[in-house]
């Protein structure tokens, strides 16, 4: 009964462990953000009244790429050193092995990503009354990015140069999470109530949760061939 | 009946049945487009409301309704092929891509050019026009996916897999379009309240859009004999056939 949650668990601090110990890697992805979204002021105008208008969008977007630039790498390594064959090959079931992969990914590359949020929607002078809205968007948010993240980063594994193209296959998906995401957040602006949008989130990730890590796996299985 | 339909599944069977059918359903495609242009440009009377400017829809509603039925085929083309491993649906699902890109890239153009004289401006982010541009960028994404793989088989899969996701992914986009729009909808938009239809008008639209659903099935027909032409090539079957004619 417990031997997948401890399959689970053992991936996931093994994950961590390996994640850790390329430290500098992991900040490549946040520092990314922090910088495409300080270019928004230099490019539009400093104007407080613009950038509000402005801020939920750009650190939607801005949390979206910065995903999507960290998601190359979740299975590269593991791919070219033969890692990948021996979690398929293992007994654990893939799909939960992977759940742990993308959690892992989730808490180094997203949970920073809704940390620095309230430092960013200061710089875009954000009302403070919107910051709940937007920090639970992005707690909703960013672990349905990972998720649709890794099936095409499986997808694109195998390719020598998968990097574009990954954006390519899961930017089209990620436009619902972006919407709710970004709306949400005006919506708290504006003095409205948010928990629609939220809600709609919310069963958006237990949607992915349950079954995103199975296109993975089936995925990963056709990249290994 | 099951017989009959695996004998469809195997690769020179559709090959012999696809060639025999294919004069008649491309005459009957054609025949039905010219009908249902005709009727749509000539026949049927001019909208009080839009003038001329409606008459688009004869070519804008039909290639809308084959975008989003060109995806579904695609889509369960690849699950049956992904699930059961019969390499014609694989080959189904790879003719479905290029005719449904192109569809939907005539419904974006065909709803652009109708929303000058509508609207007053060739793109609006109504929530359908907006759906089905995000429909042709997954159209697009397969596209270049099972291009990037060398190996047939494996672009097969891999593109299988983006198709399933997407179609599950494909209503959920368009509410949340639809309810992003309701939430930002602009003063100056007047949109058709529900047109409701007359029969002149009608009829040739129906008829544009059957002939253009055989249309794009004697597309998908000549496409998958392509392919089938393309990945039988070293089979002993397809050059009986070949030096047989």
């Amino acid at each position: 009964m417990s031997a997948p949650r401890t399959g689970f668990l053992l991936q996931l601090a093994r994950d961590l462990r390996v994640a850790m110990r390329r430290f500098s890697e992991l900040l490549q992805p946040l520092l990314f953000f922090v910088i495409v979204v300080s270019l928004f002021p230099l490019a539009l105008s400093p104007r407080p009244e613009l950038l509000a208008e402005l801020g939920p969008g750009v650190i939607w977007v801005a949390a979206l790429l910065a995903t999507l630039l960290s998601m190359e790498g979740v299975f590269k390594t593991d791919f070219e050193d033969g890692g990948l064959e021996q979690l398929a090959l293992s007994p654990h079931p893939l799909p939960l092995t992977l759940l742990a992969r993308a959690t892992a990914h989730w808490l180094l590359a997203g949970l920073p990503l809704v940390v620095l949020a309230p430092l960013i929607a200061g710089m875009f002078f954000l009302p403070w009354s919107a910051l709940p809205t937007l920090i639970a968007g992005l707690l909703l948010g960013t672990p349905l990015l990972v998720l649709l993240g890794t099936v095409g980063a499986a997808l694109t594994v195998s390719l020598r140069r998968g990097g574009v193209l990954l954006s390519l296959l899961v930017l089209p998906l990620m436009v619902p999470v972006l919407i709710f995401g970004a709306r949400a957040t005006d919506m708290a602006m504006h003095g409205e109530t948010t928990t629609g949008p939220l809600y709609l989130l919310a069963s958006l990730l237990v949607l992915g949760i349950s079954l995103v890590p199975f296109a993975t796996a089936a995925a990963i299985r056709i990249s290994l061939d | 009946m099951w017989t009959w339909f695996h004998k469809l599944g195997s690769p020179p069977h559709f090959f012999r049945i696809s060639g025999a059918l294919l004069p008649w359903i491309s005459s009957i495609a054609f025949l039905l487009m010219v009908l249902g242009i005709y009727g749509g440009l000539v026949l049927s009377p001019a909208d009080y409301q839009q003038g001329d400017g409606f008459r688009i829809i004869y070519v804008h509603v039909p290639a809308a309704w084959l975008s989003m039925l060109a995806y579904v085929t695609m889509a369960s083309a690849a699950g049956v092929g992904l699930v059961w491993r019969i390499k014609l649906a694989h080959a189904v699902a790879a003719s479905c891509a290029v005719p449904g890109a192109s569809f939907t890239f005539l419904a974006l153009a065909t709803g652009s050019i109708w929303g000058k004289p509508m609207w007053g401006t060739w793109w609006e982010w109504d929530a359908r026009l907006t759906s089905e541009l995000i429909l042709l960028f997954l159209y697009l994404g397969y596209i270049s996916l099972r291009n990037a793989f060398s190996d047939v088989s494996k672009a097969d899969r891999a593109s299988a897999v983006l198709a399933l996701v997407g179609v599950v992914n494909i209503p959920i986009i368009h509410y949340s379009v639809t309810w992003w729009n309701t939430l930002h909808q602009g003063a100056t938009v007047s949109k058709m309240a529900a047109p409701s239809i007359s029969g002149s008008m009608l009829w040739p639209l129906l008829v544009s859009a059957i002939g253009f659903t055989l249309f794009f099935v004697a597309l998908l027909f000549t496409r998958t004999r392509a392919e089938i032409l393309m990945r039988e090539r070293r089979t002993k079957w397809l050059t009986e056939v070949l030096e047989g004619t």
